[in-house]
């Protein structure tokens, strides 16, 4: 199958190094501690976050750092057949544990002994890039609900088809089989903190995929950061002093 | 980008607007452009040490934030206030909590915060209110005091080295809450003050603002030596009405304060919808405009009294 047409466009009309139109808002689940969703193109996802608290299970409470759990579940009608099981699969347990993995590594948990963080994610519309656009809404969402982090992880994927470097995969892309690269990144810190790829690529031709999507997830935290510089000062200026 | 959950009209929509920009300019007028976010570098001078307090974090010799927030500069320490973020307890605070648990010794409390806190049964004030040691059969009879899911009003006391909180009740102004409503606002929009307790006469009705962003609003009940007062109401009823009648009186609250408990509890609660920060000054103007307005209370969670309240408060900071 032709995934970049000889003009040099993807099939929803992309450039190779183009993403996604993104689109984030903060505060969509009102008795949260932390919420935002997240869009990226026809990927939707929601991200609660609920906490530090009160650590539910006494066994599992730690004394020098917070517990942070997260839940990824899929909408029944998020995805073009409805799933009538979406909660507790292997997928889904997976996805669930390299979100965890992968904010428990930015936020700074030692600074909330004893308590606990869960970050609950679901995705409303599946369109290639879930993993992603989970992270991202995540990331969002613990910075809504005040939670001191190391820097703002975000996550972005690309792939490579029809000898072309592809940024931000949407579902055709992906279940094309070809190499699909993760990558959770720390813009600041310059760190990589998560990297998923399924299938093989070449090593030299890995590292420009991988730098690409390194590029897209900078992209994403430039847009992250307005969005809540934005939030912040509403918040500042609606307060008053 | 957090929009206001109203569903507005269209000059509804532009006034609102127009009363938040109006807000803008002026908060924009005193402070400087001190908001940051995660990962944002806060300049400072290399020159003169620097503390580095609540929100920050040194990457390569840079000062960078950890929280989104205000940055917030005293002397040589510099700190980020965070908006929107669990509440912080800190000595003398005044907050209103849940009991979750009746423990030994002790009740453990919710409080917004982190853990939850700790009331030992050593600091309260026994019903009967004699200063005495606390017996074995005073712990047995804990659940006199208060059971789960009571609302108790109380102090912060201290904190202790493994980051629990105890509160102390030892005051006849603290203690449990009941006939009225609990309203869970962001605590960031209450500030602390001198006042937390207000007796609003007029309503008849009992406002706690507190610091851990519960708001108590209830009926006002007159001194809790209520033991006294009920003996020489007795006495002079000349045992008139059974027992049971006096009962029924005690829990019956008058139909004109649970409206003004709902109107007050409204008015908190269209404050935090529009994000306004949360006083007693703001809370007593909003009331009397929604009954000079001659508004139904439900009518106070609609869009148009949000908006009025909007512009008022545009109009008040511009004073």
């Amino acid at each position: 199958m032709e995934f970049v047409s000889p003009e040099g466009l993807r099939l929803d009309g992309r450039r190779p190094l183009e993403m996604r139109q993104l689109r984030a808002e903060i505060g969509a689940v009102s008795k949260a501690d932390g919420s935002a969703v997240f869009e990226m193109g026809n990927t939707k996802v929601i991200a609660a976050v609920y906490g530090p608290r009160e650590v539910e299970n006494r066994a599992q409470q730690m004394n020098d750092q917070a517990l942070v759990r997260c839940e990824y579940t899929m909408a029944n009608f998020s995805t073009g057949d409805r799933v009538r099981k979406p909660k507790g699969d292997r997928r889904s347990t997976e996805i669930s544990m390299v979100i965890r993995q992968t904010m428990e590594a930015c936020i700074m948990t030692h600074l909330m002994p004893r308590s606990q963080i869960d970050i609950f994610v679901q995705v409303l519309q599946a369109d290639g890039g879930t993993r992603s656009a989970c992270i991202n809404a995540a990331t969002l969402a613990l910075a809504d609900a005040g939670i001191p982090m190391r820097d703002l992880v975000t996550s972005c994927s690309a792939g490579y088809l029809n000898t072309t470097p592809l940024l931000d995969l949407n579902y055709v892309e992906d279940s094309a089989g070809g190499p699909d690269v993760t990558v959770g990144y720390l813009p600041k810190l310059d760190k990589v903190t998560l990297l998923q790829m399924d299938s093989k690529l070449p090593l030299d031709t890995f590292e420009s995929v991988m730098q690409l999507a390194i590029e897209g997830c900078k992209a994403v935290a430039n847009y992250l950061r307005e969005v809540l510089l934005e939030n912040t000062k509403q918040l500042e200026y609606r307060r008053g002093s | 980008m957090r929009e206001i959950e109203l569903s507005l009209n269209q000059t509804q929509k532009i006034r609102l607007q127009r009363a938040l920009d109006r807000l803008q300019s002026l908060s924009s007028k005193s402070t400087s452009n001190s908001s940051v976010t995660v990962a944002d570098t806060i300049p400072v001078n290399d020159e003169d040490g620097i503390l580095k307090g609540h929100g920050t974090l040194e990457v390569d010799s840079e000062v960078v934030a950890t929280v989104c927030g205000v940055v917030e500069r005293v002397n040589k320490l510099i700190y980020v206030r965070s908006l929107r973020s669990r509440y912080k307890p800190e000595t003398g605070d005044i907050v209103v909590g849940r009991v979750v648990e009746v423990a030994q010794k002790r009740w453990r409390i919710e409080i917004n915060s982190n853990q939850d806190a700790v009331l030992m049964l050593s600091s309260v004030t026994l019903p009967d209110g004699i200063q005495r040691r606390r017996t074995p059969i005073d712990e047995l009879n804990m659940r006199n005091i208060f059971v789960e899911n009571d609302v108790i009003s109380a102090e912060v006391r201290n904190g202790q080295h493994d980051g629990i909180w105890q509160l102390h009740a030892r005051s006849n102004k603290y203690g449990k809450l009941d006939r009225g409503q609990l309203i869970a606002v962001p605590t960031y929009l209450v500030k602390r003050r001198k006042q937390h307790f207000h007796q609003l006469d007029k309503y008849g009705v009992l406002l706690i603002l507190g610091c851990n962003g519960y708001v108590w609003v209830g009926e006002l009940t007159e001194a809790k030596d209520s033991m006294e007062v009920d003996d020489v109401n007795e006495s002079e009823k000349s045992n008139a009405k059974s027992s049971d009648q006096t009962k029924l009186e005690e829990n019956y609250t008058a139909l004109e304060t649970r409206e003004n408990i709902c109107r007050i509890a409204n008015a908190v609660r269209v404050l935090s919808i529009l994000g306004f920060s949360i006083t007693v000054e703001v809370i007593l103007e909003m009331c009397e405009l929604s009954i000079l307005l001659n508004l139904d209370i439900h009518d106070m969670l609609g869009a148009e009294f949000c908006v009025t309240v909007a512009e008022k408060e545009a109009v008040r900071r511009s004073l």
